[in-house]
């Protein structure tokens, strides 16, 4: 398990240097100059010229990239061209909100899209599995910004029991932060229960119709067990690699509905910085949220074998 | 076990893919129940077992009774919870028939504790003596093993082993032997012949192999398009065989005594569940056939508990075989 550890990070490293000289050098092609942002009225090319050396811009962007990823690796991310603080000091303090999102969107989720996913392949052709499945439907096609607003309007406006935007820090007052990322999960999570649903109904179904499935039956075991026990646990491994992946989107940030319920998380700090073409900032961001990616992709792997004992011993 | 007037078909069908089928299986008997793919053996196995989904099948007769227990198979599945206990089945994939996911003493173990109760380490023992019994070595280590690292002839011990935990009455085996090597077979074979004698199970065994039937059997039972053709003891029906339909099977059988001769071969393939003909289900590919036979032919004895379902038996008093 170990060597397969090794191999699996050595295989990731390459991808992580590739993301990096990507989103480096994309950077370099977008059209506009910081640096005018950064000056704002001043004009003066001598001023423009000294930022230009400040910030290294006038280097080749080889030595440029170098010399990012460099401090990278020793943990600093350079300074936001905008407001001066360190990137990862910005990062630090969206970081958690971002991960409280992403954490309870995932339950929500997990908790509707399993069980879901479950009934309806056990009910497959009946009432249940079409309602089950039209219901995943409508959570993958309505919108998020849409049933957020709608959420708002009944939930807060109209029967005033959650608040309507903002955030509270967990350690400031924890149910009243739980209370506020109740309706924002909510609605991350229900786009990604209807996926979650269908990939485990499809992977249920598969399973179902083993013939170890019928040994259990032959065995006397309640239908329970049969379901819970002998088929879900074959069929958890498309499920757990989809978890991760949809909890590394996750952590990438919810643009919209983050604007919305207007939460300070990732996905607002990246947008603004693209629009003020922090570069620092958007770079930052983006080699972050591969490399947690990249970590989701690791923690599967590793849950991999917990799930399938063929494995171990190879 | 006696299983009576047994009739199914899965939903949406026009004809039944077991009609009428009756079998009985005394204690410590071997009952084969032989035929071609696709005759309705391994369906009655299962309804036996009461494992025929019910959204897909209909079962339009049926009873079965063991000991002085009584279902009627219309309404009534075997209950679960005599399944894997007084009644217990293995099957022809040992390959897939394990859950790979759990080790196999905890497989074994959960159905003693499922209809046994006791701890957890009562019946990982129990699963120890089982794999002991039907010949595994070092049961000790086995037990903590997963099912791949297991041969197939192996996985189907473990199967036996499991099946027999709760030491049921019946064990039913729907072609346990086909999807293993010739050696093992015999093994295997061997292995529940022993088992049947140490325990004195009624067991049913599902086979398409004749061999396999007059190695085992104690008596038989020939399947034809969901119906019983023939069926007796094993030694009368291999001496006397009395239906067209059970001749064909048995000098399609290749034999050390002759050898060099050409095997018969029964022409034609068996028509398929919706194009069955009416009456005996044999005739269209029957060289006795006449239009008498597209009225069903019953059971008749012909010779102590040796029935057979054909209109011109004894077979000799209606025709003339010419040489």
């Amino acid at each position: 398990m170990l060597r397969f550890l090794i191999r699996r990070v050595l295989i990731a490293l390459p991808t992580i240097i590739l993301i990096s000289i990507f989103v480096f050098s994309l950077q370099k092609l977008l059209p506009g100059d910081p640096l005018l942002i950064l000056a704002g009225e001043e004009r003066d090319p001598e001023v423009l010229e000294f930022l230009r050396e400040k910030y290294r811009l006038n280097d080749p962007i080889p030595v440029q990239y170098l010399a990012w990823i460099g401090s990278a690796l020793q943990g600093d991310l350079g300074t936001s061209l905008r407001t001066n603080q360190p990137v990862t000091e910005l990062m630090a303090q969206k970081l958690p909100v971002t991960i409280q999102l992403a954490v309870m969107s995932m339950i929500f989720a997990l908790v509707i899209g399993i069980p879901a996913g479950i009934l309806s392949a056990v009910k497959k052709g009946t009432v249940t599995d079409y309602v089950a499945n039209v219901v995943a439907l409508s959570g993958l096609s309505i919108p998020n910004f849409w049933l957020g607003i709608m959420l708002i309007l009944l939930v807060s406006v109209k029967w005033q029991l959650l608040p309507a935007s903002g955030y509270v820090p967990l350690s400031e007052d924890f149910w009243q932060s739980i209370r506020t990322m109740l309706m924002p999960s909510f609605v991350l999570g229900t786009a990604l229960a209807a996926t979650l649903m269908r990939h485990t109904r499809s992977a249920m179904l598969g399973v179902l119709s083993a013939d170890y499935v019928r040994t259990a039956r032959a065995k006397g075991l309640s239908e329970r067990v049969v379901i819970l026990k002998h088929s879900f646990r074959n069929a958890l491994t498309p499920i757990v690699t989809l978890t991760a992946l949809l909890f590394g989107e996750l952590i990438a940030g919810a643009v919209l509905t983050e604007q919305i319920f207007t939460i300070p998380g990732f996905g607002k700090l990246v947008v603004d910085a693209v629009f003020n073409r922090d570069y620092a900032v958007v770079q930052g961001i983006v080699l972050v949220t591969a490399v947690g990616f990249i970590f989701m992709n690791l923690l599967a792997d590793m849950m991999y074998f917990v799930l399938n004992p063929r494995l171990r011993e190879q | 076990m006696v299983l009576s007037n047994l009739t199914l078909r899965f939903k949406g069908q026009e004809n039944d893919v077991v009609q009428d089928v009756s079998l009985r299986v005394r204690r410590g008997e071997i009952l084969c129940v032989v035929g071609e793919s696709g005759c309705g053996k391994s369906v009655t196995s299962m309804a036996i077992m009461g494992l025929l989904p019910k959204s897909a099948t209909q079962i339009s007769s049926g009873r079965m009774q063991i000991s002085s227990d009584e279902w009627h198979l219309v309404t009534d599945r075997l209950p679960a919870a005599l399944r894997g206990n007084e009644v217990a089945m293995i099957f022809q994939e040992p390959m897939t028939s394990l859950n790979p996911a759990f080790r196999i003493g905890d497989q074994i173990a959960e159905v003693v504790q499922r209809h046994r109760g006791g701890s957890r380490s009562a019946a990982l023992d129990r699963a120890e003596v089982m794999l002991q019994r039907v010949g595994i070595a070092n049961p000790t280590q086995r037990l903590r093993e997963y099912p791949h690292q297991l041969s197939g002839g192996m996985r189907q011990r473990v199967m036996i082993a499991m099946a027999l935990a709760n030491d049921p009455q019946i064990l039913i085996a729907d072609e346990p032997t086909t999807a293993l090597d010739v050696t093992i077979q015999t093994q295997i074979l061997d292995l529940i012949g022993d088992l049947r004698d140490e325990t004195g199970m009624g067991t049913i065994m599902i086979t398409h192999d004749l061999g396999v039937v007059a190695e085992i059997a104690d008596t038989v039972a020939v399947m034809y398009g969901g119906q019983i053709v023939e069926q007796g003891p094993v030694e009368e029906v291999f001496r006397n065989p009395q239906h067209p339909y059970t001749i064909g099977l048995m000098s399609a059988m290749p034999r050390l005594d002759r050898p060099g001769e050409r095997l018969a071969i029964v022409p034609g393939t068996v028509p398929t569940i919706s194009n069955m003909p009416d009456g005996c289900r044999f005739r269209t590919r029957c060289a006795f056939a006449t239009s008498h036979c597209a009225t069903r032919p019953q059971l008749t004895d012909v010779a102590p508990e040796h029935g057979v379902a054909c209109h011109y038996v004894p077979l000799e008093k209606h025709v003339v075989v010419s040489a």
